[in-house]
């Protein structure tokens, strides 16, 4: 699409835009990207003001004015953000790996029409998609397996995506059949396939759903509320709900007894760990999104 | 897919390591055994964790049919088995419940205030997008939009809360103005604005990138032979690009009508305290507050299956009925 389009130009047929209606679309489009941008990056200015600043604005700042990062210092050094950041970042790492060695590797082994079983099994697994448990079989089922107070609880129900691996597939079964019967025809076990051929062609789309998997675990809210008790395992979302929504209302749902905070939280600390929550995804998001595109696609139209 | 080996030109099948020439209609369980046996031992640790975590808590339901006494066995699992049958009482408790009921009302308020006026808002973002014939700018875009479809509720929320809240960018800006600040964030009377925005500000960018990429695979020709028929901007925008969106339009509308029940769990709970149970319960919420907090888990998990099954029901209806007029539906044939 990039190379056939690279010269901006209209074809022959269409009419030249007029005035308004550039007016009207540009006003519209940077309305929508402004919409996005304004909230982050008054979070994020607000987050490096000092208090001074952050008083003279009246609340969140919008302007940058002067340049502090105490807020980051205190809540390094408080340890419970901390503490929540390094147990966010073990459920993400350790979940996506395992999510995605399960994902590729059934994808992989569904991607043969007319293997053994093939048919039961991808019933197997697309039923999944229909028909979910509810919530309270679930925990039930969860607590049961002693997963209760352990960050597994919040990896192992959703380490399999039925629908990232039914994307998966579809990619791997586009792969042209003679590169796998070649290699086959060498020597190769499915294995060997696997590793050496099927995975370097599909670069694109395992990024994509490692990174639909790593945005699903970083972000895991109500999973934790719901099988974590203890203090020491909160994760990131928990204490921002603790930090910023829960002091809002009156007695916050999940809102944790005890994060151990004596003074309320000045506004730039709150906005921090706004910020600290939001950059990992951000920063990992611009390389993966080119690919949306042909990875979401090609799952998602035929699937 | 026929399972007939050596039959299919376009993809043919190994042939067994035996050497058997593929002559026989269909290879020996034992040859195709040999063949596949790593294709099935690579599917093993997906289908357990499924099993595990899906499949028998989808058993797990037949709690709604019991009178769940968790004291009655060691485990969870042989506590549900020992309990007692007790037929659908605990949906009629469900249903004498008029909890359940506002939790009914406002989730299908909400679903439907959000199928009428933002469904079509994802599609006229797609068609404006792909007017713009810069590929640099769209991209910019397109990067900057789709970015909020990965945030958690919980910064949502938070978004929102610092910039339309009480003490938000907003009313900050209100208040230096001499107008009266206005707090959307704790207005029961507008919550399913709120919620209605925070979903539009989350997923209206994501939404797009389905309709951009069957905005491309209309063909370009027709455009070209409306344009020399002279027909207009608009109309070729209504004659020819939306009728070209209309199956992946379908598509959605079916998807969507099967989550009818399922507005979301996140952002009701975190906003659940600062507008009220009264406007911001829905069905998901309730089965938490009735089946874990309370620790009611027949009628919770009641509460549950109901939902699961209209949803069901609603997604099979609309494949139905759009087949019936004519388009293919979601179970499209591979």
């Amino acid at each position: 699409m990039r190379a056939r389009r690279r010269r901006a130009q209209r074809p022959a047929w269409e009419e030249p835009p007029t005035v308004p209606g550039r007016l009207a679309k540009g006003v519209l489009l940077t309305a929508v990207v402004l919409a996005v941008l304004i909230p982050m990056w008054s979070v994020i200015v607000t987050s490096f003001s000092s208090q001074k600043a952050i008083a003279d604005a009246g609340g969140m700042v919008f302007l940058p004015r002067d340049f502090d990062i105490s807020a980051y210092v205190l809540i390094f050094t408080r340890g419970e953000v901390s503490r929540a950041v390094w147990n966010s970042m073990f459920i993400t790492v350790v979940g996506t790996v395992l999510s995605l060695v399960c994902t590729v590797l059934a994808a992989y082994g569904l991607s043969r029409p007319g293997s053994l079983w093939h048919r039961p099994l991808l019933m197997f697994f697309v039923i999944t998609f229909l028909v979910g448990p509810g919530l309270v079989p679930t925990y039930v089922v969860v607590t049961s397996l002693g997963l209760k107070d352990s960050h597994w609880a919040l990896i192992l129900p959703t380490a399999v995506n039925a629908f990232n691996l039914m994307v998966v597939r579809q990619f791997f079964m586009g792969i042209p059949a003679e590169l796998v019967d070649s290699a086959r025809i060498d020597g190769a076990g499915e294995w060997t396939i696997l590793t050496r051929i099927v995975l370097p062609l599909s670069k694109a789309v395992v990024a994509v759903v490692g990174l639909f998997y790593a945005v699903g675990y970083w972000n895991i809210y109500f999973n934790a509320v719901l099988y974590l008790n203890d203090a020491e395992d909160r994760v990131v979302q928990q204490v921002l709900q603790a930090y910023i929504i829960a002091g809002q209302s009156p007695a916050g749902i999940g809102s944790p007894p005890a994060l151990g905070f004596n003074a309320p939280p000045s506004l730039a600390v709150k906005m921090a760990v706004v910020v600290v929550v939001l950059i990992p995804v951000v920063a990992v998001y611009p390389f993966i999104q080119r690919h949306f595109t042909k990875g979401v696609i090609t799952g998602a139209l035929k699937g | 897919m026929s399972t007939v080996a050596g039959s299919s030109a376009a993809r043919p099948l190994p042939a067994p390591e035996t050497g058997a020439p593929p002559t026989r209609r269909q290879a020996s369980f034992a040859a195709r055994w040999r063949r596949d046996w790593p294709l099935l031992l690579m599917a093993l640790p997906a289908a357990l964790l499924l099993l595990v975590f899906h499949y028998v808590p989808t058993l797990g339901v037949v709690v709604a049919f019991k009178d769940y006494d968790q004291w009655s066995g060691d485990t969870a699992v042989e506590a549900i088995i020992n309990s007692r049958w007790i037929g659908f009482t605990n949906f009629a408790e469900l249903f004498a419940d008029s909890q359940f009921w506002d939790a009914l009302r406002n989730t299908l308020l909400i679903t439907t205030f959000q199928l009428v006026f933002f469904f079509p808002l994802p599609i006229a973002l797609a068609i404006l997008l792909n007017s713009v014939v810069s590929t640099r700018l769209r991209g910019f875009i397109q990067t900057v939009v789709y970015l909020p479809h990965f945030f958690s509720w919980v910064l949502v929320v938070t978004f929102f809360l610092q910039m339309l809240g009480g003490s938000g960018l907003l009313a900050q800006v209100l208040r230096d103005n001499g107008l009266e600040p206005w707090n959307i964030m704790t207005n029961p009377d507008t919550f399913i604005l709120l919620v209605s925005s925070e979903s539009l500000w989350k997923d209206v960018g994501w939404g797009t990138i389905i309709f951009l990429a069957a905005l491309t695979a209309i063909d370009q020709s027709l455009y070209e032979a409306a344009a020399s028929d002279g027909a207009s901007r608009w109309r070729r925008l209504w004659h020819v690009t939306l009728p070209g969106l209309r199956p992946v339009v379908v598509l959605l509308l079916i998807l969507q009508l099967g989550n009818a029940l399922s507005v979301g769990f996140e952002q009701f709970i975190l906003q659940r305290d600062a507008v009220g149970r009264q406007a911001a319960e829905v069905l998901d919420t309730y089965v938490y507050y009735l089946g874990l907090l309370t620790q009611d888990y027949g009628v919770g998990a009641a509460a549950g299956l109901f939902k699961a099954v209209i949803g069901l029901i609603l997604i099979l209806v609309a494949n139905r009925v759009a087949r019936r007029f004519g388009e293919e539906g979601v179970f499209v044939r591979s």
